[in-house]
């Protein structure tokens, strides 16, 4: 871990009393998570719910104490410094935050005071915010009256009032309609562009796909997988090429036997004039392959390229899928107690 | 300072949403009311019973009354703040710089600041109705109030963390305040109760102070019971909203 890391997190960990007294005990939500964030990165955690996420979050934001490890955010001491990451850094919870019995101007007032702007300051910022998330249509209205996707602009604008270096965003688009899913998206990489540390959670392979310059998966409370999304995919399998050839006889077997020899082709499997080629790059890959081919005179009627999605990452490394983890953790009371209750 | 700034701007935005929603006031002075109207005159012949403290039926039930308020009043605050738990607002509050202390102070404040509200009414509907009383009693029984409104809000939102939940919250406080209130003599003189529930009552720091609130309502001021009441509320609301606010920073979610 470089030391200019803006988030450089060691062995952080936390367990809470089961509340099913047959397994009795403790649950360990997170056991020891290491993992660094670079500044100006959106990085993300995918996992399944109860997986730790949130709890881990919960952490950095200074909410919850850890029971083991340690953390620097911003160059602040997690444990030993707590008033001071909060300076640094803004928290937007599943649940939101916003004050039901205000307008979304004077909660915007109201958090900014609580970082001590001034009067003339808090009203600049925002005016400010409501501009860039684009709010202006609601925002007078008490918050209360909002839709899913207005609460989570002002969340979001509640979260940014003091220009935080790190923004943390746990399940940011969690229930909310496609629309406003992109709209929310759009603000994200708009946040991103200004030169914020975006760190979110999600359970939506495409959502860290979309967003992330990394992901960190976290099953079960460890960090499986780590990488850029191409990484995490690339290191699957490869992509795949399939292509088909001219029907004319022997053109499918030559195209193997020509296609075998090239350096970049790992794997190759031929089905009459239908091809499967593993590759490392398929970007590069694709012209070189018609290239060749088409210089032997073989024509290439059909050329694809099938990238491995997150989710063959996450089956890869967990042996399940996001699915399939979220269908057993719905029953099972392994989610923290305190977690579980938040997220409702 | 820090502490007074967000203690402003808290107690501002508290008191913004009180006034929002007035009807809450009110709600909580119908009961009181409808004590007042229907229940103080079937105390004006009580008042010849042997026992029965001296001043006749609105000097005795008005002060008991008043108590009663501080009571259900403000130990109720609670719910707000699951409320506001379950929102993610306290949380997001948690998150920012703001003092803890001035967090909850806000809202006590405001819990006293409406009971004190509710307790004026009370007072000149009472008046309206007979009541004579010595002024500077009456503003003594106020910083009672005072002290009572905060000694039970802090215990309310203090529970309120600790429980997060309506339900769970409803059941203590209910089962708190039941026993409170029928071991304090607000309704009728403990003077007539059986020595056992006048034992007992004497654990009670509220029969101190209905006994201290009739005394000062009647102006004599060298009653034992003013001086208890005061001490005992005094400590006691120190001490739950020490309470309440460990239990805030141990964390609100």
């Amino acid at each position: 871990m470089s030391s200019k890391s803006i988030i450089d997190i060691r062995g952080l960990k936390k367990s809470f009393k089961s509340r099913r007294s047959k397994q009795g005990g403790m649950v360990e939500a997170v056991k020891g998570i290491d993992l660094a964030v670079e500044e100006g990165e959106c990085f993300g955690f995918l996992g399944p719910n109860g997986a730790g996420k949130s709890t881990s979050l919960r952490m950095l934001a200074t909410l919850l104490a850890p029971d083991g490890g340690d953390a620097r955010i911003a160059g602040c001491d997690l444990l030993k410094e707590p008033a001071f990451v909060r300076r640094q850094i803004g928290y937007v919870s599943q649940a939101g935050g916003a004050d039901t019995a205000s307008s979304g101007r004077e909660d915007l007032m109201l958090q900014a005071r609580m970082y001590g702007l001034s009067a003339e300051e808090a009203r600049e910022r925002a005016d400010e915010l409501i501009r860039a998330l684009d709010l202006s249509e609601f925002v007078d209205r008490f918050s209360r009256t909002y839709s899913g996707g207005q609460r989570r602009k002002l969340d979001i604008a509640l979260g940014m009032v003091h220009a935080p270096k790190v923004l943390f965003l746990d399940e940011p688009t969690t229930g909310l309609d496609p629309v406003s899913r992109s709209q929310i998206w759009e603000r994200i990489r708009m946040l991103k562009r200004g030169g914020a540390t975006v760190f979110l959670t999600t359970h939506y392979l495409d959502e860290a796909d979309a967003l992330c310059d990394r992901i960190a998966i976290i099953d079960k409370g460890s960090i499986v997988a780590q990488g850029t999304p191409d990484e995490l995919k690339s290191g699957i399998s490869g992509e795949i090429i399939s292509l088909t050839v001219n029907r004319a006889p022997g053109a499918g077997e030559s195209a193997r036997k020509l296609l075998e020899t090239e350096e970049y082709v790992r794997e190759i499997g031929a089905n009459e004039n239908r091809l499967k080629l593993t590759v490392t790059h398929g970007g590069e890959a694709i012209p070189s392959v018609l290239r060749l081919l088409e210089g032997k005179g073989i024509s290439v009627i059909d050329i694809a390229l099938a990238r491995p999605s997150l989710d063959d990452v996450f089956l890869r490394v967990t042996g399940h899928t996001l699915q399939e983890a979220e269908d057993q953790s719905k029953p099972a009371a392994a989610v923290p107690a305190k977690t579980a209750k938040g997220a409702a | 300072m820090k502490f007074f700034k967000d203690l402003k701007w808290l107690f501002f935005r508290n008191v913004r949403s009180s006034l929002r929603n007035p009807v809450w006031l009110f709600i909580g002075l119908f009961q009181p009311i409808l004590y007042l109207l229907l229940f103080a005159p079937l105390l004006s012949d009580l008042a010849m019973v042997p026992g029965f403290p001296k001043g006749g039926a609105m000097t005795v039930f008005t002060p008991g009354l008043l108590v009663m308020v501080g009571l259900f009043g403000t130990a109720y605050a609670g719910f707000g703040l699951v409320d506001q738990i379950r929102s993610g607002y306290v949380e997001r509050l948690l998150v920012t710089p703001v003092s803890r202390i001035a967090l909850l102070l806000s809202n006590v404040l405001r819990d006293v600041l409406n009971l004190l509200v509710q307790s004026v009414l009370l007072v000149l509907l009472a008046l309206v109705m007979g009541l004579s009383v010595n002024l500077a009693g009456l503003l003594l029984t106020f910083v009672m109030m005072i002290l009572t409104g905060i000694l039970m809000s802090s215990c309310s939102y203090a529970l309120a963390l600790a429980l997060k939940q309506e339900d769970a919250l409803a059941s203590v406080l209910n089962t708190l305040s039941t026993p409170l209130l029928l071991l304090s003599g607000i309704t009728l003189p403990l003077t007539l109760a059986p020595a056992v529930i006048r034992f007992i009552a004497s654990f009670n720091p509220l029969a101190y102070e209905v006994t201290a609130a009739r005394a000062l309502f009647l102006g004599n001021f060298n009653e034992s019971a003013i001086i208890v009441a005061v001490a005992l509320l005094g400590g006691l609301a120190a001490l739950a909203f020490i309470w309440a606010v460990r239990s805030l920073r141990r964390g609100a979610a």
